[in-house]
C-alpha cells in the first residue's frame, strides 16, 4: 500500500472486480485465488473462457495455471527480479505506452536505465523462470488493450514487498494500464474489511482517510473535532508494538479481534514479548491463543449480531445489518469501545453505529457523501466526496491522485532467509479454500471442521522420496526459530526445495517456524519465505 | 440498440432487439414459468415449462429461447399454454418422490409452486420410479438425485460460473442424472462447495444440511448483510426463525454477487458455537473467572490510567481488527489517540 500511494498517491485497488471480466490480459502474482478469493477466482476462470490471457507467477502451481498462458514459476522472493524482467522486455521490444509515459508519470528515464541489466538471461538465472516465458509474459501483458494485474500477500509478505509492489506499478505505467476500464493495479484484501481498517485510521501513521497524523492541519482538525491534544508522533505497527512489549517500552496492550499468537510471525517471540506487558486485555468471539494470555477478556459479538459498514477490497463500503441478538452477554466492540472511553474521563453520546458512522464523515473527505441510507444492497465506493456523487469505481482516471505518476527503479534483494546445508528447504505459508486466518471462525464451523480437519504440508514427491515419507506420515519441520511436526502431502503443486503449511492450525502453528525479518518500509513480516530442515518424525 | 414492439397478453411491449420473450414479458410484469432458465446462464430452452403461444407459429415456443421480433403477438396462459405446461408437471411427476411434506424444500419449490398454478397434483402417468440412492457423505449438502427434475442449472453454474464443472448429465435416456464423473462421492470430485448449484436447485433435490427442519422460506426474515470472510465483499441474506440464523441466501442483486464460495455459503454457524464468550472474564490467580462488564471495564480503565501516568501515552498501544466494522475501528484508533498514543495498528500486514 506504501507503494501505490508513492506510485500513484491511493494505495488501493484502483479497478473493480466486475471489470476483471473486461480484460485482455490477466497477470496473477502471488495469489492463489480460486482458494483465498474463490468468487474472484470464478471471474478469472470466465474471463479466461471468454478469450483473455491468462499469466500466473507463483511458487506453486495453484489452480489457476492450469488456466493461464504463461506460467512464471519463480522461487519464491525474486518477484522484483521477475517484475523487472518484464519491464526490460517491454521497453526493449518497444511496447511501451509512449503517450501515457510522457503525459502522465515521472521518472521513466532513471527506471529505463536501471532495467537495462535486467535482461531475461539474469532474470531467469535469479528466479529459475525461462527467458522464453518472461518474453511471452511480458508481450500479452503489454499488447493488451487492457491488463489487469492481481495481486496478495504473494507478493508483500516479503522483506522486499515494498518494493515488488513498486515493479508492479513501474510495468503498469510502463504500459499505460491504469486509469481505464479492465485495466489497473489491484491488491485483493484477504480479510473482510482490511480496507475499512485501513481508512478508518487504525494505522499508526494516519487518521481517517489517510490524513498524517504528522500533518499539522489534520492534526489540528481532528484536535478540534475530539476536543483534546493529539500527538504527532508517529506510533508504532504492530510488530514494532510486540517488540517494544518485549523491550518493556510499551505496557498495556488492548488487542480487539486478533489472534497473533497463531498470525504473527515466529510466535516464540511473540508470547515472550506480549507475556512481558503489565496489562493485556482482547476482545473477541472466541478464547484465542491470544486471549488465553490476557489478563482481561472481553466477549464481542459477531458481524451477525451488529450493525455497521465493511469496505470490500474494490473500496465499496457496504453494509452489515443486525441479525440476531447478541449471544450471552456479548457486546458490539464499538460500545465496549464507548464505555472504556467514559471510564476513562471523555463524554462519548454514540447510541447506535450510525452515529459513529457520521462522525466519520465529517472527518473524512472520501467518506463525506455516503450515508447509511445509500448503501442499499450495492453499496458505495470510496471516493464519495458529496451525497449526489455517484463514487469511484475506477481511480486515476485522467489523472493519478498525486498528479503524476511516480517510476520507481527497484532493484533485486533476496530474501532474508536463503537455503543452505543447515537449511535446505524453503517454507512459504499461505492460506486454503475451507479455513480462514487463524481458524477461530472456519473450525468452529462444522462442515468446513470437518472437510479438512487438520494440516498438511505440501511436499514435492521428489523430496518425499528422498525423505523417505508417504502421504500422511508426520515431519518435523524445523527452523532458526522453532519446530513443528505435521502430516504431509506429496504433491507437484510445490516445486522441489520448497515446501507449503497453511496459519490455520494453531496445533501445527506455522508462526513458529517463519521469519521476522520485515520490509523496512511496510513492516510486514517475511511470511512468504523461511528455510527450514525436515525430518521424518 | 433498436426497439421491437410486440404484445404480450394484450398488452403492448415495447423490448430492446435481441431480447427473450421471457426477458420481455418479465419488463411488463409477466411472470412465465422457468426450472431450467438462469438469466446468467446460457440458454438452453431444456424443460419447456415456458412455452408461450405466439400467433401464426405452428408449435408451442420456449419463452426463454426465442427472441423478440417486430409485431409479434403473444398469450401466455391460453389453454393450450397451460394443457402444455400440465402435462409437463404430469411427466415430471410420475417420476419425482411425493414427500412434500417433509421436503425441505417446501415453500420454496418451484415444482410445487407450478403444480399450485395448474392444478396438478401427481401424475396421471404410471411407470418406473428412480432408485438412486440418497447421499448425504459431504458435510455441506444433500443430494437427493431422485428429486432431480434434469434441468441442468447445477451443471451450467458449475462450469460456466463457478468453472470447476464437477458435476455433469451421465448416462442417458430415464438413467439420465447429474453427477460426478465416473459417480465418484462428490467430496473426492473436484466439487468445491460453492453452493451455486444448492441455490439454483429449482427443486428438492440439493438441500443444505445445516438449518435441516429449522424453517422453512416463509417462516424465516431475511437480513441482508455483508460476508465476514475474504475481501471479496459478498452481500448475502442471514435466515432467521426465532434469532437463530437456520441458513444463507446469496444477494443475487449485488453487484458482484448472487455467488458465493463454501465459508460464506455454509460457514456462518460459528454464531452460534458453544465455545463463544458469553461474559468478561477476568485472570486472578493465573485463572479466568467470570466477571461482570462494570468490573472488567473499570480494571481496563484503570490499567490504562495507571500505565499512562507512570509511563507515558505511549506506553500504551492497540491491535485494532480487519475483522471488525469501520464502526468499530474508527473509535478504537479514535481512544488511543485521544489518550495520547498513536500506537494503533492492524493485521493488515498478516
Amino acid at each position: 500500500m506504501a507503494s501505490l500511494a508513492t506510485a500513484f498517491g491511493s494505495g488501493a485497488m484502483t479497478n473493480t472486480i466486475g471489470e476483471i471480466e473486461e480484460a485482455d490480459t490477466i497477470f496473477v502474482m502471488g495469489s492463489n485465488t480460486t482458494e483465498n478469493h474463490p468468487v474472484i477466482g470464478y471471474r478469472i476462470k470466465r474471463a479466461v473462457r471468454k478469450g483473455a490471457k491468462l499469466i500466473v507467477a507463483d511458487p506453486r502451481a495453484i489452480e489457476l495455471c492450469e488456466y493461464a498462458d504463461v506460467f512464471l514459476q519463480l522461487r519464491p522472493g525474486t518477484n522484483e527480479a521477475l517484475l523487472n524482467g518484464l519491464a526490460h522486455v517491454v521497453i526493449r521490444d518497444g511496447l511501451t505506452d509512449e503517450e501515457f509515459i510522457k503525459e502522465r508519470t515521472e521518472g521513466y528515464e532513471e527506471l529505463k536505465a536501471a532495467l537495462e541489466k535486467y535482461t531475461p538471461e539474469y532474470v531467469s538465472e535469479i528466479t529459475g523462470v525461462p527467458a522464453a516465458d518472461i518474453e511471452k509474459a511480458a508481450h500479452l501483458y503489454a499488447k493488451a488493450k487492457a491488463a489487469s494485474f492481481l495481486y496478495t500477500m504473494g507478493v508483500t509478505q516479503h522483506t522486499s514487498g515494498t518494493n515488488n509492489v513498486f515493479t508492479i506499478a513501474n510495468l503498469a505505467m510502463l504500459t499505460g494500464n491504469l486509469g481505464k476500464r479492465g485495466a489497473g493495479v489491484n491488491p485483493l484484501r484477504g480479510q473482510n474489511n482490511v480496507q475499512g481498517a485501513c481508512d478508518m485510521g487504525a494505522l499508526p501513521v494516519v487518521f481517517t482517510g489517510y490524513q498524517p497524523v504528522t500533518n499539522d492541519e489534520a492534526r489540528a482538525k481532528f484536535e478540534k473535532a475530539w476536543g483534546v491534544p493529539l500527538s504527532g508522533k508517529p506510533g508504532l505497527t504492530a510488530t514494532e508494538m510486540v517488540n517494544a512489549a518485549g523491550k518493556k517500552q510499551l505496557r498495556a496492550l488492548y488487542i480487539m479481534g486478533e489472534n497473533p499468537m497463531v498470525s504473527d510471525a515466529d510466535i516464540n517471540h511473540a508470547f515472550h514479548c506480549l507475556d512481558s506487558l503489565d496489562f493485556l486485555v482482547v476482545q473477541d468471539i472466541f478464547m484465542t491463543e491470544t486471549a488465553k494470555i490476557a489478563d482481561v477478556v472481553l466477549p464481542a459479538v459477531t458481524f451477525a449480531e451488529k450493525e455497521g459498514t465493511f469496505v470490500n477490497t474494490e473500496r465499496r463500503v457496504q453494509k452489515v445489518n443486525q441479525a440476531v441478538k447478541p449471544r450471552g452477554q456479548a457486546r458490539a466492540d464499538w460500545e465496549i469501545i464507548r464505555d472504556i472511553a467514559n471510564r476513562l474521563g471523555f463524554d462519548w453520546k454514540y447510541k447506535k453505529a450510525e452515529d459513529v458512522f457520521n462522525e466519520i464523515r465529517q472527518l473524512t473527505p472520501s467518506y463525506a457523501g455516503i450515508t447509511y441510507g445509500r448503501l442499499g444492497v450495492t453499496g458505495v465506493h470510496w471516493p464519495c466526496p458529496t451525497e449526489d456523487h455517484p463514487g469511484t469505481p475506477i481511480l486515476h482516471v485522467g489523472k493519478f491522485s498525486r498528479g503524476l505518476g511516480k517510476f520507481t527503479p527497484i532493484e533485486y534483494t533476496p530474501p532474508a532467509e536463503e537455503p543452505d546445508e543447515e537449511y535446505p528447504f524453503t517454507l512459504t505459508t499461505g492460506r486454503i479454500l475451507y479455513h480462514y486466518h487463524t481458524g477461530t471462525m472456519t473450525r468452529r464451523s462444522k462442515g468446513l471442521g470437518e472437510i479438512h480437519k487438520e494440516e498438511y504440508m505440501e511436499i514435492n514427491p521428489a523430496d518425499a522420496e528422498a525423505l523417505g515419507v508417504a502421504e500422511c506420515d508426520m515431519v518435523k519441520v524445523t527452523s532458526r526459530r522453532g519446530e513443528v511436526k505435521t502430516k504431509v502431502k506429496i504433491t507437484d503443486r510445490v516445486p522441489k526445495g520448497v515446501v507449503f503449511m497453511t496459519f490455520h492450525f494453531s496445533e501445527t502453528a506455522v508462526n513458529l517456524l517463519t521469519n521476522t525479518a520485515c520490509c523496512p518500509t511496510a513492516k510486514i513480516p517475511e511470511l512468504k519465505v523461511c528455510t527450514v530442515r525436515l525430518e521424518k518424525a | 440498440m433498436s426497439q421491437v414492439n410486440l404484445t404480450i397478453n394484450g398488452i403492448p411491449v415495447q423490448a430492446k432487439a435481441g431480447m427473450t420473450i421471457l426477458e420481455a414479458a418479465k419488463t411488463v410484469g409477466i411472470d412465465i414459468p422457468t426450472f431450467c432458465h438462469d438469466p446468467e446462464l446460457a440458454k438452453v430452452g431444456a424443460c419447456r415449462i415456458c412455452v408461450v403461444e405466439v400467433a401464426g407459429a405452428r408449435n408451442l415456443p420456449a419463452a426463454c429461447t426465442v427472441p423478440v421480433a417486430e409485431g409479434m403477438v403473444i398469450q401466455t396462459e391460453t389453454e393450450r399454454v397451460r394443457a402444455a405446461r400440465k402435462t409437463i408437471l404430469n411427466l415430471i411427476w410420475a417420476n419425482h418422490p411425493q414427500d412434500c411434506l417433509v421436503c425441505e424444500k417446501t415453500g420454496s419449490c418451484k415444482l410445487q409452486d407450478y403444480s399450485y398454478r395448474y392444478g396438478v397434483s401427481g401424475s396421471i402417468y404410471k411407470g418406473q420410479k428412480k432408485e438412486i440412492p440418497f447421499d448425504d457423505t459431504n458435510p455441506f449438502f444433500f443430494r437427493d438425485l431422485n428429486k432431480c427434475i434434469l434441468c441442468g442449472k447445477c451443471v451450467r453454474k458449475c462450469h460456466d460460473i463457478n468453472g470447476v464443472g464437477a458435476v455433469d448429465f451421465m448416462w442417458r435416456g430415464f438413467k439420465t442424472m447429474v453427477t460426478t464423473p465416473f459417480d465418484v462421492p462428490i467430496e473426492e470430485s473436484s466439487c468445491v462447495f460453492c453452493g451455486m448449484c444448492v441455490d439454483v436447485c429449482p427443486v428438492g433435490a440439493l438441500t443444505p444440511k445445516q438449518g435441516l427442519g429449522q424453517g422453512r422460506s416463509f417462516e424465516v426474515d431475511k437480513v441482508f448483510t455483508t460476508c465476514p470472510y475474504c475481501g471479496c465483499g459478498c452481500t448475502l441474506y442471514l435466515n432467521v426463525k426465532n434469532d437463530k440464523i437456520v441458513g444463507v441466501t446469496p444477494n443475487f442483486e449485488g453487484p458482484i454477487n448472487g455467488h458465493l464460495c463454501v465459508k460464506g455459503r455454509f460457514g456462518w454457524d460459528f454464531v452460534d458455537s458453544p465455545d463463544r464468550l458469553k461474559t468478561p472474564l477476568i485472570k486472578k490467580g493465573g485463572q479466568f473467572v467470570e466477571a461482570g462488564w462494570d468490573e472488567a471495564l473499570d480494571l481496563v480503565a484503570e490499567k490504562f490510567k495507571e500505565v499512562r501516568a507512570q509511563y507515558g501515552a505511549d506506553a500504551l498501544g492497540g491491535f485494532s481488527s480487519a475483522r471488525c466494522t469501520n464502526e468499530d475501528n474508527y473509535l478504537f484508533q479514535k481512544l488511543l489517540r485521544v489518550l495520547g498514543t498513536n500506537n494503533v495498528d492492524h493485521c493488515a500486514r498478516l
